[in-house]
């Protein structure tokens, strides 16, 4: 007898004993009347934990590669704005050798040296009570209510030249707010790009904002007028050409006026005062 | 392999589809077929999803104590669902993306639930489990027939290659823009289940009531 259970048990005698003691206990609940409370009970407890032990083991395993994933996805729509992704673009590695993420104080326009950007999510930032203001109403043009007091800016290097800048914005449209990053070039004037990534307007329509021949469009636009201000919006229809402020005109999205006129609002609050307007005027000055 | 293993496997395809035939799990078929891509990774998680909750569903069936036999199933479901949602997100980030919501929802997709209470909770595990690869196999086969129309229709696309070139890109086709919308699908499965019936009159239903012409129409005046 204590030869056979010496061999069945190869590992811990302690454990081999619980899971004897487990064998008569599960035996027990096993044989009672499916219908029986005990048994219900029983059942319900042990499959929930099964369940949740399963669950758990997959997303704590997962984890990595899913934020791995995120930040690759990031790092695209980076590259994207900036006209640096092609096909066969090897994403980590161009980002690594052309791209600068830098942290901006919005009300002074100046780089913030102790934060790590690489640490910082602006979009948490301005959710965060202790680093987010609230925008007056007044203000409050692009329908956001809070915004991050420091902004992550990214600058797009070409050996030591400054190339362009990227900087994060963000806007209510008809039915969601508008995340994405535009592109300026390094006199901090004209457009490069736009790319509204994350967004939820109406497929076909306000969701055109992702579509390439749109974008194209804001290609060379410039953003601020003769006296500063901020000029860039978007019209219903097409710009006409030969007008002489058609450089600060963008085509309006055909069926989606409220996504156009959020994405207008958009342009308008982040290149302002309240946005970038301080930092960009600084980048103008010194370049 | 067995008459009854391919029986069961194979039956699900056309004979006794859970789409075109049960009319089961519609909801989704309309919402992700827009593009081939994200059908194909959305049947392949249901398949699995529902493979591996009947089997499981169906090991435990003997203990299932019938007042929480429901919960009991929608647990064992929505953990699998959870697990692969975590994978797509891991694996194929940009197509879990565009699938969003959907994944999710097959907790709630009727096949899912359906083989389990109908098959799962009466035979033994790798029956059920075999019965749920043949069911979630006749639902992708609707669901890649569906995709492929609205995707080259649509978008003049399959899988993301040019099948008919654009007349925006320079090309002769002009893009049904319909296609790309959910009642498109609605169209395309009643064209499928037409055709299907067609092919095998056996599934055609018959009418719960007649109706009486008034020509010939018995007991009316004359």
């Amino acid at each position: 007898m204590l030869s056979a259970e010496k061999k069945t048990c190869k590992y811990n005698e302690h454990l081999c004993k619980y899971y004897e003691q487990f064998k008569v206990y599960r035996d027990k609940v096993l044989a009672l009347n499916n219908d029986s409370l005990e048994k219900t009970v029983a059942v319900a407890l042990a499959l929930c934990l099964v369940c949740a032990v399963l669950v758990s083991l997959a997303t704590v395993a997962l984890r990595p590669l899913q934020n791995y994933n995120k930040a690759l996805d990031m790092k695209r729509n980076i590259l994207d704005v900036a006209g640096l992704l092609d096909d066969g673009t090897d994403i980590d590695q161009a980002f690594k050798e052309r791209i600068e993420a830098k942290i901006v104080d919005l009300k002074t326009g100046d780089y913030v040296d102790n934060i790590d950007p690489a640490e910082y999510d602006q979009r948490k930032a301005a959710k965060d009570p202790a680093q987010n203001e609230v925008i007056p109403v007044d203000k409050d043009i692009a329908n956001i209510r809070f915004k991050a007091k420091y902004a992550k800016v990214f600058l797009v290097k070409n050996g030591d030249q400054l190339q362009s800048i990227i900087l994060p914005v963000n806007g209510y449209g008809l039915w969601s707010t508008m995340y994405g990053f535009m592109a300026l070039d390094a006199d901090a004037q004209t457009v490069q790009s736009i790319n509204l990534y994350d967004q939820g307007e109406t497929p076909g329509l306000g969701g055109e904002v992702v579509n390439p021949n749109w974008r194209a469009l804001w290609k060379g636009k410039k953003v601020y007028g003769e006296n500063g201000e901020v000029a860039l919006t978007l019209v219903k229809g097409t710009v006409d050409t030969s007008r002489a402020d058609a450089v600060y005109r963008v085509d309006g999205l055909a069926g989606a006026t409220l996504t156009s006129r959020g994405v207008s609002n958009l342009v308008q609050y982040w290149m302002g005062d309240e946005g970038f307007a301080t930092y960009l005027n600084k980048i103008r000055n010194d370049g | 392999m067995d008459k009854e293993t391919k029986k069961v496997l194979f039956e699900p395809l056309v004979d006794n589809n859970p789409i075109t035939l049960q009319v089961l799990g519609v909801c989704s078929a309309l919402a992700v077929t827009s593009q081939m891509s994200t059908s194909l990774i959305m049947a392949l998680a249901l398949t699995s999803v529902t493979a591996c909750s009947s089997a499981a569903i169906s090991a435990v069936r003997k203990h299932t104590p019938g007042s929480i036999r429901i919960i009991v199933q929608m647990i064992i479901i929505a953990s699998l669902v959870i697990v692969v949602d975590q994978v797509l997100k891991a694996f194929a980030f940009e197509i879990s993306k565009k699938l969003s919501v959907f994944v999710g929802l097959i907790i709630t997709n009727c096949i899912v639930m359906g083989r389990a209470e109908a098959y799962a909770m009466k035979n033994p595990p790798l029956k059920s489990f075999i019965d749920g690869v043949g069911n979630g196999l006749g639902y992708s086969l609707i669901l890649v027939l569906v995709a492929f129309f609205r995707e080259t229709l649509g978008s003049g696309k399959l899988l993301g290659f040019e099948v008919l070139p654009l007349v925006q890109d320079g090309g002769w086709y002009v893009p049904n823009g319909m296609m790309l919308l959910p009642p498109s699908a609605f169209f395309i499965i009643g064209l499928i289940i037409w055709v299907f019936r067609t092919w095998k009159p056996k599934q055609v239903e018959h009418n719960e009531f007649k109706i009486m012409s008034i020509a010939h129409g018995e007991g009316g005046h004359h």
